[in-house]
């Protein structure tokens, strides 16, 4: 049982929190359950040996513990729920890479782009200049930080060894933050149902050693260009797709598939939410967007496609569905 | 030329569209449904049951027939429900490795989505209807719902949407995308075909139905009661429909609303839930989630109700703590509307978010927890007798709280983070939905059906179809607990790892026991039926009841009291029964009762071919329908003569029978 | 309960030998209520589409912005015309009340009219925006836009339907239980859509225009 099992340090504490949970709600549930079946025997018509009384309809005493075990119960998995809640919030980076071991000081997390895609996933190593398809390596202890996102559908980012699922949605990036602790292969997969192709959607999750790793990225080197023609071709929706492994990436692509702009010509979404927004406000009265703090820079290193679009945060992270659910 | 000409009169419906005439699985399956309708067909004609069948049934506004109406309806869809079910079951137990199945994406998927639409929209919904709707106005002591028109209306909408979504199975194809058909999936772009407008259309048409009923039976909650039935002195069972109903309003208008968008992308090219221009496909998840967590609160509150009062019955006591059963109601109907988001915590709102939501969802569980208590403290000190309907609520109490605790579990944000969309997931929701709802309904049916047909179910077969379930239940999901604690998620159509196989072959097998189970129900009401002179209720009163309802006959008359009560205490009839009532012989009146009228049945069949006309761009016929609709709705409006007087005499001899019964029985 | 002590001796009243007042006869009857209850349920509906409208009230996607494409003079005059059918309604129910059936039949049908009038200035609206390439498919916020306050016509539109049936109604049989009690509900739901287009004018169009 992988979920049982774990081999990141983010699941292994999701794990935890599981066991822990379900440890404090059986010390009422196993109670009840016991008192179900012993009422059940001790009440049924054909013992002689009970206590038959129609009346017992109200006992302030018992109603009291009624309401009291349940809030009790509800109350310390409240305060649990809280602080886990926050610690293992997918976009908060990490502190530690195992139990007693913290993230040493200045370490940079290592920059992974998944993007779910009809139907497989494709991850860019932006640090590296590489990328494949259906295939994720990563060095064991090495804090990992994940922009997510979708060319289309909602999926879910799930890679059950290593940390929870989170969802990948088109023109949003969600991040998570993981480490792995131990080498091996295991599977992840999209959780959220896309159509046709979506039983096959997975991708190889392989731990492995720095040294591995170096040799594993000297290997993708090898490997074809990721430009714009080839990946508008991948975008194709397509099944059960073979790992690929490609030595370059075109500049920006993440950013472009955040803002639905991949295809030459196409606008992106960030620049036209911005357009909206100076039109849409009064002239002189133009406002920072949502999401984005004033003063943060707005235009950003460009890429041939796209000029002046903004290769920073697209102005729809999930910031902006948080606001929206609040 | 012709080709536009053949493009306007069939839309986009041709003989493509009926993929049994290439598909042999449908071609079997059509056969078998195509003889079992001329079947009833031609034994209603042979035995001239057509003109009995509509005045009597299909036109009534008698509520107790509209409520056996809807079990019907749910029973029968419960059937074509539970057999995708078992195909699919089926599926994942060989889709292995190299082994594809016998069910490729195309058609697997259109099952799993059928599944859940039809169990919640078609079995659920009608089933918890039906029983609400015969129950209740006896319970409160009236003669009818607030609007009998209404009601039969209601039901006849809610048949409409079930069978498009039957007709979407030889005509066309069913949606594909999961039983909320969530966007941008769901959008015209990625589901072009048939299967989302059938979907969509009859949601809407039945969830037009559900929103009509609920708000006829809040009204005759409120409006209809019995002289000194305060409140507080309502049955448990009256209090959960009232709750269950206010919520059902409170909800529906946000599904109405999601679908509507949602057509109106997919005919109207607006971009409420598209990637492109501005949409906001996320909205779509919250508005259906508004919609869908209070809706399983809709279902299982009238669930408690039943439970509730069959405790109460069968352990010959008052229910423990009757007000703080009825303020847990009322609590978990204002919670459930605050809990939606924990339907997609993992989309990443933020902590604070996601942590009031997991805390609003647990804080639920406490004054669950307080009702399996007080159901607890009800057996405790009791003399139980354990009749079927009882032998229900002790499988539903230990099945139940398992699903309870799962429940809890997936409500922390970090937990669900890994649980989310697995079969864990799936596996809870069967929990609470099977051992909370499902049992209440087999528990509600077995004890109020000789109430409403005048004799008992045949009681070997309702064993079997108990132990079927119960035992079924637990083989069935037990292991797919397990495989969602190994990672797996829902929905696959094949899997890899063949470590997984063994539990879905036993998953597999539980559902062939629940088969059983099922099977054993519809024999215990033929061999019931069968015996029905033995199995005879002459009393009015087989279980030793304590609710208004067991103090008419069995089955009640048309007016069902002949005078309204007086309502002294609660657990009336208890009452009436313990302080030397005497029934009532003589002195009868005229009884004012609401005409039968066919105008449901029209309505609702214009709905019909409304709904298939749009479904494939018939465009003359689905204007032609809409006109109708309107026609007919508001002719209706013209007839004022809608009730009429049942004559004393016939008052008379209907309760000079029950007398002479009665005598008998004595 | 407690009812066991107030009434220790005296045998019980368990049925009423005289008929009470019909259910659905009747203000005090389930009519009114159930009516209203459906139009709770009908605001709900409104409120999602308000709920949708706002997450994208300004997702433009590069088409038309508000100040661009609403003409408040002329909606000023659509809600004027709503608002004084509001109050032509209003004009109609005293006469109901004193049973004088003429009356009654003339304010209905001027609401009517002016509720005629505020759908064909809704529709020469959305003419104009769609032959302006301001369509519904122009944008979500567009989108929005015509589901909302097309919603709200189409509602509108029925209310004429029902006022027709009702003038045809009350000439056939005049004032009696039936006719007064659809007349309070059609006033409720006349009322109900004056409610929600206040709602939309403030958020949609006035919002809109001057932010």
């Amino acid at each position: 049982m992988v979920v049982m099992n774990p081999t990141g340090d983010i699941a292994v504490q999701q794990r935890n929190l599981i066991l822990f949970s379900t440890g404090v709600m059986l010390l009422i549930i196993v109670p009840v359950m016991a008192l179900t079946i012993w009422f059940a025997w001790k009440y049924r018509r054909s013992n002689p040996n009970k206590t038959y009384d129609p009346n017992f309809d109200h006992s302030t005493t018992l109603e009291l513990i009624i309401w009291t075990c349940p809030l009790l119960i509800i109350i310390a998995l409240s305060a649990v729920t809280w602080t886990s809640t926050h610690l293992l919030d997918p976009f908060r980076p990490l502190e530690r890479i195992a139990p007693g071991k913290p993230v040493p000081v200045g370490t940079k997390p290592l920059e992974v782009q998944a993007v779910g895609m009809d139907w497989k996933w494709l991850f860019i190593y932006p640090e590296l200049g590489i990328a494949t398809v259906n295939e994720l390596a990563l060095p064991v202890d090495q804090p990992v930080h994940f922009s997510i996102t979708s060319t289309d559908q909602f999926n879910t980012f799930y890679a059950p060894t290593l940390a929870g699922m989170i969802y990948a949605m088109p023109t949003m990036k969600s991040e998570l933050h993981a480490v792995l602790n131990k080498a091996g292969d295991s599977w992840g997969y999209s959780g959220n149902y896309t159509g046709r192709g979506y039983s096959d959607m997975r991708f190889k999750l392989r731990g492995v050693d720095k040294a591995e790793f170096d040799a594993w990225v000297a290997g993708v080197k090898a490997g074809g260009n990721l430009d714009t023609a080839a990946y508008l071709e991948l975008a194709k929706p397509s099944e059960k797709v073979p790992v690929m492994r490609f030595s370059t990436v075109a500049p920006g692509l993440f950013d472009r598939i955040v803002n639905q702009c991949a295809e030459p010509g196409k606008p992106c979404m960030v620049d036209v939410m911005r357009g909206d927004m100076m039109r849409g406000a009064k002239p002189g009265h133009a406002r920072p967007a949502e999401g984005q703090p004033p003063g943060q820079p707005q235009a950003q290193p460009t890429d041939k496609h796209h000029p002046g679009m903004s290769a920073l945060t697209p102005i729809r992270t999930p910031g902006a569905p948080r606001a929206a659910q609040a | 030329m012709t080709d536009t000409l053949t493009k306007t009169v069939f839309g986009r419906l041709s003989l493509e569209s009926l993929p049994f005439l290439h598909e042999p699985i449908l071609l079997g399956t059509f056969i078998v449904v195509a003889l079992l309708g001329l079947g009833l067909v031609g034994v209603v004609t042979k035995y001239k049951l057509w003109g009995y069948l509509w005045k009597e049934w299909f036109t009534s506004v008698d509520h107790k027939k509209i409520g056996i109406m809807y079990i019907i309806l749910g029973i029968v869809m419960l059937l074509r429900g539970f057999s995708d079910a078992l195909m699919m079951r089926a599926q994942q137990a060989i889709a292995f490795g190299d082994n594809p199945g016998y069910l490729p994406p195309h058609h697997y998927d259109q099952i799993f989505t059928a599944h859940g639409t039809i169990m919640i929209f078609f079995v659920a919904i009608p089933l918890v209807v039906g029983i609400v709707n015969f129950v209740m106005p006896l319970q409160i002591g009236a003669r009818d719902v607030a609007f009998p028109f209404l009601n039969n209306l209601s039901f006849w909408l809610t048949v409409a949407g079930a069978l498009l979504v039957m007709l979407s199975l030889f005509v066309g194809e069913f949606a594909r995308t999961g039983w909320l058909s969530y966007a941008p999936l769901a959008g015209l772009q990625y589901s072009p075909d048939t299967g989302v407008d059938y979907y969509l259309w009859s949601l809407q048409i039945a969830g037009v139905g559900t929103t009509l009923s609920a708000i006829n039976m809040v009204a005759t909650v409120i409006k209809m009661r019995a002289p000194g039935m305060t409140m507080m002195k309502m049955p448990v069972f009256t209090w959960t429909a009232l709750c269950s109903n206010v919520l059902a309003i409170a909800i529906f208008p946000a599904l109405t609303a999601a679908f509507f968008l949602l057509l109106l992308d997919r005919y109207a090219g607006t971009h409420f839930f598209t990637n492109e221009l501005g949409g906001a496909p996320m909205m779509y998840w919250n508005m259906v989630w508004i919609w869908g967590h209070p809706e399983v609160y809709v279902l299982v509150l009238p669930a408690f109700g039943i439970y509730s009062e069959i405790t109460s019955t069968f352990t010959g006591k008052r229910l423990f703590g009757y007000s703080s059963m009825v303020y847990a109601t009322v609590v978990i109907t204002i919670l459930s509307y605050l809990v939606w988001l924990h339907h997609f915590f993992t989309m990443g709102a933020g902590p604070t978010v996601n942590s009031f939501f997991g805390i609003a969802t647990m804080v639920i569980s406490i004054p669950t927890g307080a009702k399996i208590f007080n159901w607890l403290f009800t057996m405790y000190r009791g003399n139980i007798r354990f009749e079927l309907p009882m032998m229900w609520v002790v499988a539903f109490m230990l099945t139940f709280t398992v699903g309870g605790m799962t429940g809890v579990l997936l409500a922390i944000p970090p937990a669900d983070f890994v649980l989310h969309n697995s079969l864990f997931l799936v596996a809870h929701f069967h929990n609470v939905i099977i051992g909370g709802v499902v049992f209440a309904l087999f528990a509600g049916m077995v004890y109020w059906f000789p109430k409403a047909f005048g004799f008992k179910l045949d009681d070997f077969w309702g064993k079997v179809a108990f132990w079927g379930w119960v035992i079924g239940y637990w083989v069935a999901w037990t292991p797919i607990y397990v495989v969602g604690l190994m990672g797996t998620t829902r929905r696959v159509n094949h899997f890899d790892d063949p470590s997984f196989q063994p539990y879905f072959v036993i998953a597999a097998i539980g559902a062939v026991i629940i088969l059983v189970g099922i099977l054993g129900f519809v024999m215990s009401i033929l061999v019931g039926f069968l015996k029905r002179d033995q199995l005879k209720d002459t009393t009015g009163d087989p279980w030793e009841g304590r609710t208004l309802e067991w103090s008419t006959s069995s089955p009640p008359p048309a007016y069902n009291f002949a005078f309204t009560p007086v309502i002294h205490d609660l657990d009336a009839w208890y009452d009436m029964k313990s302080r030397g009532y005497a029934r009532p012989t003589s002195g009868f009146r005229p009884i004012h009762m609401p005409k039968n009228t066919g105008a449901g049945v029209i309505l609702s069949g214009l709905a019909l071919v409304f709904g298939f006309a749009m479904i494939w761009y018939i465009w003359w016929l689905a204007a032609l329908s809409f006109a109708g609709l309107f026609a007919v709705a508001v002719g209706h409006t013209f007839n004022f003569k809608r009730d009429y007087y049942i004559p004393a005499e016939e008052v008379a001899a209907t309760e000079d029978k029950r007398t002479t019964l009665l005598a008998q029985g004595a | 309960m407690t009812d066991h002590a107030l009434e220790p001796q005296a045998e019980p009243t368990w049925y009423l030998t005289e008929e009470e007042g019909h259910h659905d006869h009747g203000a005090a009857g389930p009519t009114i209520l159930g009516f209203w209850i459906y139009l709770m349920s009908d605001a709900l509906i409104f409120a999602s589409l308000f709920a949708m409208f706002g997450v994208v009230a300004s997702a433009y996607a590069g088409g038309p912005v508000p100040r661009e494409i609403f003409d408040l003079k002329l909606v000023a005059l659509n809600t004027g015309l709503l608002l004084a059918s509001s109050i032509t309604f209003g004009e109609a129910m005293p006469h109901m009340e004193a049973g004088r059936v003429g009356p009654v039949r003339f304010w209905l049908a001027l609401t009517g009219l002016l509720g005629a009038g505020f759908v064909g200035i809704e529709l020469y609206e959305f003419a104009h925006l769609i032959a302006e390439n301001a369509g519904p498919d122009r944008s979500a916020f567009l989108s929005a836009f015509f589901t909302l306050v097309g919603t709200h016509g189409a509602h509108v539109t029925i209310g004429l339907v029902w006022i027709v049936t009702m003038l045809i109604q009350l000439g056939q049989h005049g004032l009696n239980a039936a006719t007064r009690r659809r007349l309070i509900c059609l006033s409720m739901f006349w009322h109900f859509l004056d409610i929600i287009w206040i709602g939309v004018f403030t958020f949609v169009y006035l919002y809109g225009v001057i932010r």
